[in-house]
């Protein structure tokens, strides 16, 4: 601030290059010295100095983050010159900085009125720039008339800038479209390539949004397609027929031949074949021709140098994979090649083409091939690797695997993978596939224990999901295990305390379960009548279990107790509680051992505390569906209807202790979340029976009659003999699947699995409310404006039925995904994008449904 | 489609291009013009992740990668980075054609352009940009077209 430099400062202006030139030189201080001489300036009253002043300003702003906000009304102020240099200054700011917030926004509008009417062509199309970039809803409805009058103005320039404003004022305000629209289309018969380039965007772009507006103008769309010659007109005419022809199958017919004549020109031009491949691939695959040599051409692209080709010739193909696999089998070895490309993007095409072609034989081979990529792949691709052989494989509940045993080994194997980072999927499947398929439950408990007695193992949190599953697995299927001894030392071992406490308290639920398992054989194997174990000894890995000596018994019970005794203390509730549960009941238990070895009484108290607790645990899970809650038909005397304040009480007692201990983890023995609602159960039915309940159920049911399951029986009134049948009317018939019967597995409708994890947060299913109300009203004006007044009407009413149809859509993809069949092997099966489109629907869909498992 | 991040404003699904971004290696922005509503801040960080996702690449590698839910389309000439951020559905072909026009544009406006021309005359190359694209949608294709009307809006100043 040296008063010396002042009085150069007033008498001379920095330009702008002079501010440039000293940005060069050095910037923070700089910036901020030339902010408060450019504050100053533009306060001044002469024009010139301002102008100047505000283009530095804009400057600072655009490359340098300075705000510029505060200079709005100076900004209007340059903009007022009659000098053209000003204007073009102060149309630029205004375009830069002006937002809808902007209070001085009022002030341009008539600003901008008297540039759109001026007779200089060029304060016109700067008019028109800055209008298209800032326009809001007043200015858009002030402006209309102005943007009709140039729309037919005679100077092609202004026509064309006027209609790419034209979008923007229709987005804004969609009452212009009655105004505008017939000189818009009146356009699209104009000879000039450039006016028709401009509308032909706009339409491109309304289109996406609607298509079933503009069908109408299909056929001036057709006379374009097979007139033009400009490549930028005829990609931009290709975007619209692939959205039209996607709702109207007649017209993909009539677009086919003009499609497919440009594809066979000599020279055409590589953007434009890829867009008629892009067209053909996405809406007019039932064109045999189109489709057959769509994919001649795209087998040109795969086989470029050029990465550029090769990655669209992939990224085409894997929009044609799920209808028409043959296309991407033809083209196998360029895929496989592929894969080994440098490029990132390359290689990601690849693996998801590669999946895509997956079925049942080449599973195992593909899987193979795949992970020895995965092994030698840097971490995000070995994932992406990890997370394309997971998805496919457990599609369809596990649809293309035959061999479970060998899955399971591959899911172990995945978990040494060194970058694994996908624990909650395989966490996922291998619980899953625990409670599906029986057969596969003893190579399940083999995978387990290989991954529990491994102590590297704990050490790496990604693996902490999956380490949860093994030990849950194997403690729910302990009968499959060879030693539970070994189990029950790897599930307590020291190391364990590196896992996190909810984890930890898995681990130690796993170990009670073993131990109850243990006790119970020990027990019985004195008694010659024991039934229930007899069933399980169906492999030779049995025979040691029964035999449990004094020894073995004791030995195991101490190690446990061991092993607990350091855990009576920790912080975290959840590890001290069961702690101190298996701790009590081992007390309670221990002298009764020493007992049996010595007394041959068979009805100790003993026998009867094993005999219990074996039955808290011997009821099957099984999987639930996301939808099981609704099938629960209405229990008699329950009202639903009425007012259940007076239960607040009662059910925040039962149902606090059950959300601390249990939400953290969801493997909670199901009987005891079950006694639980029991509880719930009789509180609730306390209250006095309407006679309403039955008609709302006999109602209910006549509705919805197809999900209601043939048996009476619902869950919560399941007996306590923990016998196998019960749970089998319910759940899928898990014991049915081996290799052999994979076919009949599928005639039997199973409640849909709950198969995706979307880890990064869901897809909006459709468009949010705000805009398609906007979109609506677009829509209908265009209707209107298309059809003439009578018909109107009509449209509006197919307006309101096809969202009412985009609703029952969704419900549709539903209910055919549970009732798939196996049979086509190609066929329906989505390619990534489409799928997490479809499945982001889907999920979003049952997300209101879905029941954390235990609350059932 | 909705952008994911920025959750201050909602970018409304509405223009081809998203923003076009002129930026050196060492990440400094020479030219950024937006073409959708968004926050400085914003703004920055998107310049930040825009040079960092591009100034990886290899130059064998292909010219298109995902950024956010679009698509960034971009191209380096000599020391600067030509990047072009578009919807996922759009023709990267297209978009490459586009920005080599627009780089031929420059050159034969400023005769074998560098970017220190750039740098100066920053007022121009906006000039230009806006001639050659109107709210995110591509309007002049023709390079003569777009030199002459220039040459007509110099005479005015």
């Amino acid at each position: 601030m040296a008063s010396s430099n002042s009085l150069m400062d007033s008498l001379f202006q920095r330009s702008l290059e002079d501010l440039i030139k000293g940005l060069r030189l050095g910037e923070s201080t700089f910036i901020s010295r030339s902010l408060e001489e450019i504050r100053r300036e533009i306060k001044l009253t002469d024009l010139s100095t301002k102008s100047v002043a505000l283009q530095k300003l804009s400057y600072l702003a655009a490359l340098h983050g300075v705000d510029m906000a505060w200079a709005a009304f100076h900004a209007v102020e340059v903009v007022s010159s009659s000098r053209f240099a000003h204007k073009r200054i102060g149309y630029h700011a205004i375009a830069q900085s002006f937002s809808d917030q902007t209070p001085v926004m009022l002030l341009i509008t008539n600003q901008l009125r008297k540039d759109l009417n001026s007779s200089n062509e060029h304060e016109v199309s700067l008019a028109l720039e800055c209008l298209a970039r800032i326009g809001t809803d007043d200015l858009a409805r002030d402006l209309t008339s102005e943007v009709f009058t140039l729309l037919g103005s005679s100077k092609a320039l202004v026509r064309k800038k006027a209609i790419g404003v034209v979008l923007r004022v229709f987005d804004k305000y969609p009452d212009a479209v009655k105004v505008c629209f017939k000189r818009l289309v009146e356009n699209l018969e104009s000879s000039d390539p450039q006016l028709l380039s401009a509308v032909v965007g706009v339409f491109c772009e309304l289109t996406a949004k609607d298509p079933r507006s503009y069908l109408p103008l299909a056929p001036e769309f057709y006379k374009i397609l097979v007139d033009s010659r400009n490549n930028w007109v005829l990609i931009k005419v290709l975007k619209i027929f692939a959205k039209l022809a996607s709702i109207e199958p007649r017209l993909a017919k009539k677009v086919a031949d003009p499609v497919c004549e440009h594809m066979r020109k000599q020279n055409v031009g590589k953007s434009l074949l890829f867009e008629c491949i892009r067209t053909v691939f996405s809406s007019l695959s039932d064109q045999e021709t189109a489709l057959k040599l769509a994919v001649a051409k795209i087998r040109e692209f795969l086989v470029d140098d050029d990465p550029n080709l090769k990655y669209l010739g992939l990224h085409a193909l894997s929009i044609v994979a799920p209808k028409h696999l043959w296309a991407v089998l033809e083209n196998k070895e360029a895929v496989v090649k592929a894969m080994s490309d440098e490029d990132p993007n390359v290689k990601l095409e690849a693996l998801h083409l590669l999946m895509a072609m997956v079925n049942e034989d080449n599973v195992t081979e593909i899987s193979r091939i795949l992970m020895n990529y995965a092994l030698k792949s840097d971490p995000l691709f070995c994932n992406e690797i990890i997370c394309s052989v997971l998805l496919p494989c457990s599609r369809n509940s596990y649809e293309i695997i035959v061999d479970f045993d060998w899955y399971l080994s591959l899911l172990g194997e995945m978990a040494r993978v060194p970058h694994c980072q996908r624990g909650k999927e395989i966490e996922h499947q291998l619980i899953d596939i625990g409670t599906r398929v029986k057969d596969a439950r003893l190579e399940l408990v083999r995978v387990s224990r290989a991954l529990l007695i491994d102590p590297a193992l704990l050490g790496n949190q990604f693996l902490y999901p999956i380490l949860s599953a093994a030990a849950w697995a194997s403690g729910e299927y302990v009968e499959f295990s060879k030693s539970p001894y070994e189990i029950a030392e790897a599930l307590l071992q020291p190391r364990t305390c590196l896992l996190p406490d909810s984890i930890r308290a898995i681990y130690i639920h796993s170990a009670f379960k073993v131990l109850v398992f243990s006790l119970g054989a020990y027990f019985s194997a004195q008694q010659p009548t024991s039934p229930p174990l007899a069933q399980e000894s169906t492999s030779s890995g049995h025979s040691m279990v029964n035999g449990f000596t004094y020894n073995s018994i004791s030995s195991l019970v101490n190690m446990i107790e061991l092993g607990l005794c350091s855990l009576s203390g920790t912080i975290d509730v959840e590890v001290q509680e069961r702690a101190k549960n298996i701790l009590g009941f081992i007390g309670m238990i221990k002298h009764e051992i020493a007992e049996k070895a010595t007394s041959q009484n068979s009805e100790t108290e003993g026998h009867r505390a094993i005999a219990f607790m074996e039955d808290v645990f011997s009821e099957e899970l099984g999987p639930v569906s996301s939808t099981a809650q609704e099938k629960v038909p209405l229990p008699e005397g329950l009202e639903l209807n009425e007012n259940l304040e007076g239960l607040q009480e009662i059910c925040r007692e039962v149902l606090e202790p059950m959300a601390e201990s249990d939400y953290s983890s969801d493997k909670v023995s199901f009987s005891v979340a079950k006694l639980r609602i029991r509880d719930q159960e009789e509180a609730s039915s306390s209250l006095p029976p309407p006679l309403e309940s039955s008609s709302l159920l006999a109602e209910h049911r006549k509705r919805h009659g197809l999900y209601y399951l043939s048996s009476q029986k619902s869950e919560d009134h399941n007996d306590r003999e923990g016998n196998d049948n019960n749970t089998s009317n319910e759940y899928p018939p898990a014991n049915e699947i081996s290799v052999d019967s994979f076919k009949p597995k599928k005639k039997i409708s199973k409640p849909r699995p709950v198969v995706v994890k979307l880890d990064e947060g869901d897809e909006p299913k459709r468009k949010p409310d705000a805009s398609s109300s906007n979109d609506e009203s677009l829509s209908r004006a265009i209707q209107t404006a298309l059809m003439g007044k009578g018909k109107g009407k009509e449209k509006e009413k197919e307006i309101v039925k096809e969202n009412h149809e985009m609703n029952v859509d969704t419900e549709n993809i539903e209910q055919s995904s549970r009732r798939e069949k196996k049979n086509k092997k190609n066929g329906e099966r989505s390619s990534k994008r489409s799928s997490r489109r479809q499945r982001g629907k889907e999920a979003s869909v049952t997300k209101p449904v879905e029941v954390p498992d235990l609350l059932l | 489609m909705i952008l994911k991040i920025c959750g201050i404003v909602r970018i409304p699904p509405l223009s081809k291009i998203r923003f076009i971004l002129l930026q050196n290696r060492q990440g400094k922005t020479r030219l950024a013009k937006y073409y959708v509503p968004l926050e400085e801040s914003e703004k920055h960080k998107v310049e930040y992740e825009v040079h960092r996702l591009v100034v990886n690449r290899d130059a064998k590698f292909t010219n298109f990668v995902e950024f956010r839910t679009h698509k960034v389309i971009y191209r380096r000439y000599a020391g600067l980075f030509f990047s072009v951020c578009v919807d996922i559905t759009d023709n990267e072909l297209a978009y490459l054609e586009c920005i080599h026009l627009f780089v031929e544009i420059l050159d034969h406006f400023f005769s074998n352009v560098c970017e220190l021309d750039l740098v100066f005359n920053f007022h121009k190359v906006y000039l230009i940009l806006d001639e050659f694209i109107l709210a995110g949608e591509l309007q002049e294709t023709s390079k003569r077209a777009i030199i002459e009307r220039m040459s007509e809006l110099e005479k005015l100043e």
